[in-house]
């Protein structure tokens, strides 16, 4: 009787561990840690990468609020003169995602810093919008933009050659001729 | 206990169709939209699926868009989305990944459809595009 009731009390101890455990991360699980604003926290979510960057890099959730997302994925079906439509259980998932890891989720000092410059009651539907994107790109040049290796300010990866794994950092920038 | 069965159920059914959406090739997808258009295989054209493929339509800028437009004139190389990204080739001879998922060959077509010729395409359009997709060597 009493050894089922200290088995009891173990497996109790157990999940209680695990469960802090598990809370205690942040969603997606962190490899790099968000040590700067300029590394974004290496986060995995498969249907995330696998859909939104079938088209452009899988822009970091913590570059936009969550009310932003919540615009940007209820519209998929006219993203940017696109449709970029979903299952509506895909779209949910990485919709969870977004908002999990969002610039205004807390825990990024990326994200505190993209809050800043945001109008809450107007979110923007484009990151290059936001007051912190057009402040970190104010030295470069407007001929830079319209260059046919650039395509447009939404391609980060043309001249952050690190964009996909999520480094932005100034020394891995290269502006393409 | 019910609600467990259930779910084991529905995570088997999941399986299953992952397993089969693996298997699909182009000719079983020729085969699903020929049967979709009521019509034999034999009756898909890859002459008029390379038109189709080619055929500019006034698109959503009133912009001439095509197929090629991203995908490039030559479906054995790598095309470009309209932000910069690559886009692997669409011809299986190039790419053999292409045509092996039917949901994702349907959602494509839902989209780019929708984006080119602004309207969904029919099943005979798609059995005709695999159709001579799959014969480009």
């Amino acid at each position: 009787m009493s050894n089922y009731l200290l088995r009891g009390i173990g497996v109790l101890a157990a999940v209680g561990a695990i469960t802090v455990l598990a809370f205690s991360l942040p969603a997606g699980g962190e490899a790099r840690g968000d040590d700067g604003d300029d590394v974004m926290p290496r986060l995995t979510h498969k249907a995330w990468q696998q859909e939104c960057a079938s088209c452009h890099i899988a822009y970091a959730p913590s570059f936009l609020p969550k009310a932003s997302w919540r615009k940007i994925m209820g519209g998929l079906d006219q993203h940017f003169g696109e449709n970029a439509s979903l299952d509506p259980a895909t779209q949910a998932d990485i919709l969870k995602f977004l908002e999990a890891n969002a610039a205004d989720a807390g825990g990024s000092r990326m994200g505190r810093r993209v809050m800043q410059g945001i109008d809450t009651q107007n979110p923007p539907l484009r990151i290059t919008e936001t007051r912190w994107y057009v402040h970190k790109h104010d030295e470069v040049p407007r001929s830079a933009w319209s260059r046919k290796s650039v395509g447009s300010a939404s391609n980060c990866a043309a001249c952050h050659r690190q964009a996909e794994q999520g480094v932005f950092d100034e020394d891995t920038v290269r502006i393409p001729k | 206990m019910i609600k467990r069965l259930v779910l084991t159920g529905v995570a088997a059914l999941a399986m299953a169709s992952a397993v089969a959406a693996a298997a699909d090739t182009p000719a079983s997808l020729m085969a699903h939209y020929a049967q979709a258009a009521g019509v034999p295989v034999s009756a898909l054209s890859a002459t008029r699926g390379a038109a189709f493929y080619r055929t500019e339509h006034a698109g959503r800028n009133a912009q001439a868009v095509s197929c090629a437009s991203c995908h490039t004139a030559n479906p054995k190389q790598a095309g470009q989305t309209r932000v910069g990204k690559r886009i692997e080739p669409l011809a299986p001879a190039a790419n053999p990944q292409r045509f092996t998922d039917a949901a994702k060959v349907e959602k494509w077509f839902r989209r780019n459809c929708q984006d080119v010729l602004l309207r969904e395409c029919s099943a005979q359009e798609k059995g005709d595009f695999i159709a001579w997709l799959a014969q480009v060597k």
